[in-house]
């Protein structure tokens, strides 16, 4: 029997029996649909919260006071309250270390900022000149503080988007009016243009100010709650937060590292610990997906073999007019092996428009990729030959005379 | 050409062995019109479903066109009914959805028949078979019974095979209808020389045909050919 004849033989077969083929089809569909969505929706997810760790800025060390942390620790611990960094400390790593490129210290606080009877609690960044290049930061209007504001602790202030359009209105220019925090007026002389960042931490919602202003008008001392130090390249990235380590140990009398008052992370920390978060959410959301993929599965099986029951007859004229064993389990196989595999074809459809849906709707990158489109139809087929085999086997081996006797 | 040689049959199962056939032996030449008839029970079904090739005998040779199939695989007889073998049952057997030139067509989809010869040959067989080109596209299960027997006597002539088996094939017909299938068994037989056996319990069915094998608890008990065979029927 040719190829050709055989997918003939089994398209109207299938068609035959519209309703009931479509029916079942529809287990697939519903199968690998959620599954193509759920992986979609978690790449999303991973590539969100990537971009957003990306967007911190580049080959990039973050210094935190406090406890030593270790990578896996929960990225959203606060940062320590613990006060042991200090300007410094960020100009020692900037002047020592080689393999440093950039070093910019924050001192962030949350305030009530009020600017014309608007008001709006928002966390307020000291900091100094180098922090756009470090933090990937543009200007929208006016310039970032200067390392001239930061010594002449300057009353200025730069808005981020999100802060400027809380306070001000969206999309107004607000250079050259000013704001009040703790009771004292800034001077706008910056808006910083929108990362549109979303994720764990809003970039856009903050106000920078030079962080000799913060440390002696609002949080009253000479500390710091973050150094940025940005390595010169990504392969230097490891040997640099050694550096740091060793150098601040050094610095802050401490010897045995376990004890530091200080913790270094760096983004490829950040974005590991976060992608075995997403990977595991994937997991789960895909395992709960392939569940009702196998309930699919079980459906096709059934169907066929009522199909081999009710075709018994039918079965034993094939086989009296000269139908082999195998013309026989290949016609049944290909027949389940075909509505897996529409399945698969309106199941990926179906998850790329779950996929578009949450894409619009809940601002997650969902998309279905190639790979996962590979998957489905590898994994339909699959599915098709796994619970397709066992109907196909029994019609073939059916005997002929007594098939063609069955009422 | 068909030679059976003590052809026995004996079937297993719980209740003890039931010989259904024994020792059976007869010749059946090339362009022959033969009818088995006898009793329900007597074992024409068993033999017709040896001499199909549907099934092999316990023991005894069966010789069709010199070969021995009577120890082949299932493989191997496959091959045979797809080849040399046509049948006609009772019930049609036709497949319910498919038109009528697709039924007839479907042996040549399992012969390897190029597509592009499949329908004129469907087509010859269906006239032979005595049905015009206006049923060629209908749905065989919107036929009459007796045009559903004729589309079943073209697909099983559609191939050119050495014998064509038919078993009760007017059983679910009344005797006018009856009467147009077994004619039309008598003209392929005279016009077109293909070799024809007729399985029934019905004496009038089996006048119609040149020769008539009388089997009875799995014996041969006459066989009669021509003038003579007036000699079984007036026996039964
Ligand atoms: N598959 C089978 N298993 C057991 N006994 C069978 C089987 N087929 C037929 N027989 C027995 O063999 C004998 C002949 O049956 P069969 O060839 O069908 O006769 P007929 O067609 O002349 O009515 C009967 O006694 C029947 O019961
Ligand atoms: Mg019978």
């Amino acid at each position: 029997m040719k190829t050709i004849d055989l997918f003939e033989e089994t398209s109207l077969a299938l068609l035959a029996n519209k309703a009931r083929s479509s029916l079942t089809i529809l287990g697939i569909v519903i199968g690998i649909g959620s599954v193509t969505a759920m992986i979609a929706i978690g790449q999303g997810a991973k590539n969100n919260i990537g971009s957003s760790i990306q967007s911190l800025g580049s080959n990039l060390v973050l210094v935190s006071p406090g406890m030593q942390r270790t990578p896996g620790a929960q990225v959203s611990q606060r940062r320590g309250s613990a006060q042991t960094l200090t300007k410094e400390d960020a100009d020692a790593i900037s002047q020592k270390l080689s393999l440093v490129k950039a070093v910019a210290p924050d001192l962030s606080s949350r305030y009530q900022v009020t600017a014309k009877g608007t008001n709006s609690n928002t966390s307020v960044v000291g900091t100094t000149a180098d922090y756009p290049t470090i933090r990937n930061i543009t200007m929208a209007d006016g310039n970032f503080i200067t390392d001239q504001n930061v010594r002449s602790l300057s009353k200025i202030a730069v808005l981020g988007p999100t802060a400027r359009d809380d306070l001000f209105g969206v999309d107004s220019n607000p250079i050259g009016q000013s704001i009040r925090i703790k009771n004292i007026d800034f001077k706008i002389v910056g808006v910083a243009t929108a990362k549109g960042g979303n994720g764990f931490s809003n970039q856009d919602d903050m106000i920078f100010v030079p962080i000799s202003t913060a440390q002696q008008f609002l949080a009253g001392n000479d500390r710091v709650s973050t150094i940025s130090v940005q390595a010169i390249d990504q392969a230097s990235m490891t040997q640099m937060q050694q550096d740091i380590t060793d150098l601040l140990l050094s610095r802050h009398n401490i010897t045995n590292s376990a004890l530091a008052d200080f913790s270094t992370m760096n983004q490829t920390d950040i974005i590991a610990t976060a992608s075995s978060v997403t990977n595991t959410f994937t997991a789960l959301l895909g395992s709960v997906a392939a569940i009702s993929l196998l309930v699919g599965g079980i459906g096709i099986m059934n169907m066929m073999l009522t199909t081999v029951k009710e075709r018994t007859r039918e079965i034993g004229l094939r086989k009296a007019i000269g139908a082999k064993k195998r013309d026989i389990s290949r016609q049944f196989l290909i027949e389940a092996i075909m509505l897996t595999f529409l399945g698969g074809i309106f199941g990926v459809i179906l998850g790329w428009l779950i996929a578009l849906i949450i894409r619009q709707f809940a601002s997650i990158a969902a998309t279905v990729s190639l790979s996962s489109v590979i998957l489905a139809f590898g994994v339909s087929a699959a599915i098709g030959i796994i619970f397709g085999y066992y109907p196909a086997r029994s019609a073939s081996r059916l005997n002929p005379i007594e098939a063609l006797r069955y009422e | 050409m068909i030679e059976c040689r003590q052809i026995t049959k004996i079937y297993q199962s719980g209740a003890g062995d039931t010989a259904a056939l024994k020792d059976v032996s007869f010749d059946i030449k090339d362009g022959e019109f033969v009818a088995i008839i006898g009793p329900s029970g007597s074992g024409k079904s068993t033999l017709m479903h040896i001499l199909g090739a549907l099934d092999t005998p316990t023991s005894g040779q069966y010789f069709l066109d010199g070969r021995d199939v009577s120890k082949l695989s299932d493989d191997e007889l496959a091959d045979i009914r797809k080849n040399k073998i046509g049948f006609v049952f009772q019930s049609f057997n036709l497949l319910p959805r498919a038109t009528v030139l697709r039924n007839v067509m479907l042996p040549l989809v399992y012969a390897d028949v190029p597509k592009e010869q499949r329908e004129a040959q469907a087509k010859v067989a269906l006239k032979n078979a005595g049905l015009d080109g206006s049923h060629f596209h209908h749905l065989s299960n919107q036929l009459s019974g007796g045009q559903m027997q004729r589309v079943a006597i073209a697909r099983a002539l559609v191939n050119n095979p050495s014998l064509i088996l038919a078993d009760e094939p007017t059983g679910n017909l009344d005797t006018k209808t009856g009467e147009i299938v077994l004619e039309t068994f008598r003209r392929l037989n005279q016009e077109h020389n293909h070799t024809i056996i007729l399985i029934t319990h019905e004496h009038d069915v089996a006048e119609h045909a040149d020769r008539i094998i009388h089997i009875r608890d799995g014996h041969i008990i006459a066989d009669a050919k021509n003038g003579k065979r007036h000699e079984i029927i007036d026996k039964i």
